[in-house]
């Protein structure tokens, strides 16, 4: 159970850490679905032809990057409105990814081993659950000690913050302030990229069309539940993990309950909103933690 | 070099150039995909975009597909202009599906004409009910409309799921997830003999031009349109942006609403798990390459039912995956969200310094 939450955790945990740094530049990307799905194609594609998990998941990220150019391209050079082409990022890389994919429909992949921890793994219970993951797992915790150390510990991510709350400042003391939203976009889609990586090279291992099925969006809403910091979306990430473990448990567990299946996989969906519900209420912690600047464009004079 | 410079006012013929634009780029755009695909551009260009336009039933089938999206995109439009941004109207089209469903059902034996005005009434609450959802947890709680209507996508789509694979499920259906066929008096009369298209079409131009009274010459259809564009403006006011937000989201679940119910007393004639090509999200773009104005999303529809039906024609001929028209439909919205930016800036050569 444990274990298994922390795998379902994992691909959430990685967007919503990039959507994060995005975000903290001043940066709406709706298009973590979009991307997800195209990383996840992008992955799984190349892992498959060239039996690589790595060069699948170096492909994921790539593919996510690139999808987020164009956003990046859309909002920052172009101006467009961030929520408007967020959405056209989402609709079109779902789209993509199901035209892509359709040769890899039917295709199989092995399993990737897990890697063990020495001595940790031998720890009763949680040695298995913690200790013996996909390497993946182990760098999406790295990922998260290096976005906290980067935001608020280096100077580069105090730019990036001062970017996200007060672009004009940080343009009049000579900061680039859309070169450093670029790169925070470009970083966010390639995370976006590798979380669908994870999904379908070493969760999985497959594609299907639809395979992300909301887990973008709900990486988005993570962002918003953990109030932007690194922790807080490490600990959401696990509880949608438990939600959505808890009700293939209890769909697995069979003839004892009669709850139609569909009704247990709507849990982490009605999760989501009951999250968002809990912490928006609150329309004071909302505002005192989202980046100032966040969805507005910025258009240096 | 180029660089972007501000127009000191915003260019009016930029506002309606920019859609033939993006249209002209999509078009560019095709025939360089059909050519990194190997395809004859010419001949894919030809199944693509010519073929669904061939003849006049191609043209009924075309207006077919416009039906639902021109629905969705024009209560969409009301919630957009005021900023209002309902991203669910896929999870609100089947659940107007489900009420108008709900209602054949029961009346499975009648031969009553008030039939089909009930399932009518009842699809549009449906949507109405799903986007009061979202309406009610921003309103009361702040909660973003976008994630939470997105959510009960996924949600719509689950119960629709488990109606069609139980308790509605056609016993005599061969296990197919789907209900029974509807009765004819629950199904949408034809407009043209011979052909699939049905009444919806007009209930749906008669949405559309509800929809034009009400966003250009209502007074809350103007408080809304200022709410859009400027929130502080709208504040000062004393306008309600709690009406705003109720009206926004209630318009676009209603449409959709009407839209699912149209699609399962029409060409489907039954709810199916498939009931949805993903309307509600294209209608999203239609909405916004319509410009969020009714005569705009009428022509928008048109062009968005010619990529469903071109994707199909592809499949068909060309054998490609059909989820190529959500590749050239999410295109569309690029080009024309890029070239917007010359509403507001025009290029200028920079002088050397």
């Amino acid at each position: 159970m444990l274990f298994a939450t922390i795998v379902a955790g994992t691909p959430l945990i990685i967007t919503a850490l990039g959507e994060l740094v995005t975000e903290k530049s001043g940066v709406l990307n709706l298009g973590a679905e979009g991307i997800m799905a195209v990383g996840a194609v992008a992955a799984f594609a190349v892992a498959h032809d060239t039996h690589s998990t790595w060069a699948g998941v170096i492909a994921g990220m790539a593919a996510g990057a690139a999808m987020s150019l164009i956003f990046a391209v859309l909002t920052l050079t172009l101006m467009a409105n961030q929520v408007a082409s967020g959405l056209a990022l989402s609709i079109f890389g779902v789209g993509l990814s199901a035209f892509v994919g359709k040769p890899y429909e039917s295709a199989s992949m092995v399993a990737v081993p897990p890697i063990r921890v020495p001595l940790l793994s031998d720890i009763p219970v949680i040695g298995p659950a913690l200790f013996e993951q996909q390497s993946l797992v182990y760098l999406s915790w790295l990922l998260m000690a290096g976005v906290t150390w980067f935001l608020y510990r280096s100077r580069a991510g105090l730019v990036l913050r001062a970017v996200g709350e007060s672009p004009s400042s940080a343009h009049s003391i000579g900061y680039p302030v859309i070169r450093i939203r670029y790169l925070a976009t470009l970083f966010g889609g390639a995370m976006a990229g590798a979380g669908g990586a994870f999904l379908s090279v070493f969760y999985t291992p497959l594609w299907v069309e639809g395979m992300v099925a909301g887990r973008g969006w709900i990486a988005l809403a993570l962002v918003v539940f953990a109030t932007w910091r690194p922790l807080r979306v490490l600990v959401g990430a696990y509880l949608f993990g438990g939600v959505m473990i808890s009700q293939l448990f209890l769909q697995g567990s069979g003839a004892q309950i009669d709850i139609p299946s569909q009704f247990l996989s709507s849990l982490p969906y009605w999760a989501t909103i009951v999250v968002l519900v809990i912490i928006s209420r609150n329309v004071q912690t909302i505002r005192l933690n989202s980046p100032v600047s966040l969805g507005q464009p910025y258009r240096p004079e | 070099m180029f660089k972007l410079e501000a127009r000191p006012q915003a260019s009016l013929a930029m506002r309606y150039a920019s859609p033939a634009i993006a249209v002209v780029l999509m078009l560019i755009a095709g025939v360089v995909v059909f050519s990194a695909l190997g395809r004859n551009p010419i001949e894919g260009f030809q199944v693509f975009f010519l073929n669904p336009m061939r003849d006049l039933n191609a043209v009924t089938e075309l207006l077919l597909k416009a039906t639902p999206l021109m629905l969705i995109a024009v209560g969409l439009a009301v919630g957009f202009r005021a900023n209002v941004w309902n991203i669910g109207a896929e999870g609100q089209f089947l659940m107007g599906a489900v009420a108008a469903t709900a209602v054949a059902l029961a009346f499975q034996s009648s031969e009553s004409a008030l039939v089909l005005p009930t399932m009518v009434v009842a699809g549009a609450i449906g949507g109405a009910l799903w986007a009061a959802l979202p309406a009610l947890l921003k309103t009361r709680f702040n909660a973003n409309e976008i994630l939470t209507s997105l959510m009960l996508v996924y949600i719509a789509q689950l119960a629709v799921s488990w109606l069609v694979f139980g308790p509605w499920r056609d016993p005599a259906g061969f296990n197919f997830p789907q209900t029974e066929m509807f009765s004819d008096a629950a199904l949408l009369p034809m407009l043209i003999e011979g052909t699939r298209l049905n009444y919806a079409f007009i209930l749906a131009l008669g949405v559309l031009a509800a929809g034009y009274v009400f966003m250009e010459r209502s007074y809350t259809g103007f408080k809304m349109r200022v709410a859009g564009e400027s929130e502080a403006a709208a504040r000062y006011a004393g306008y309600s942006a709690v009406t705003t937000i109720w009206i926004g989201l209630l318009a676009g679940g209603a449409a959709a609403g009407l839209a699912g119910m149209a699609e399962v007393a029409g060409p489907v004639g039954q709810l199916t798990d498939k009931i949805s090509s993903g309307y509600g999200f294209a209608a999203i773009i239609v909405a916004f390459v319509g410009r969020l104005n009714p005569i705009g999303i009428f022509f928008a529809s048109l062009l968005m039912a010619l990529l469903y039906i071109g994707g199909e024609q592809a499949q068909q001929y060309l054998s490609l995956p059909a989820s190529i028209s959500k590749v050239f439909q999410g295109m569309l919205l690029f080009f024309l969200l890029g070239s917007d930016v010359f509403i507001q800036y025009r290029l200028r050569r920079s002088a050397r310094q």
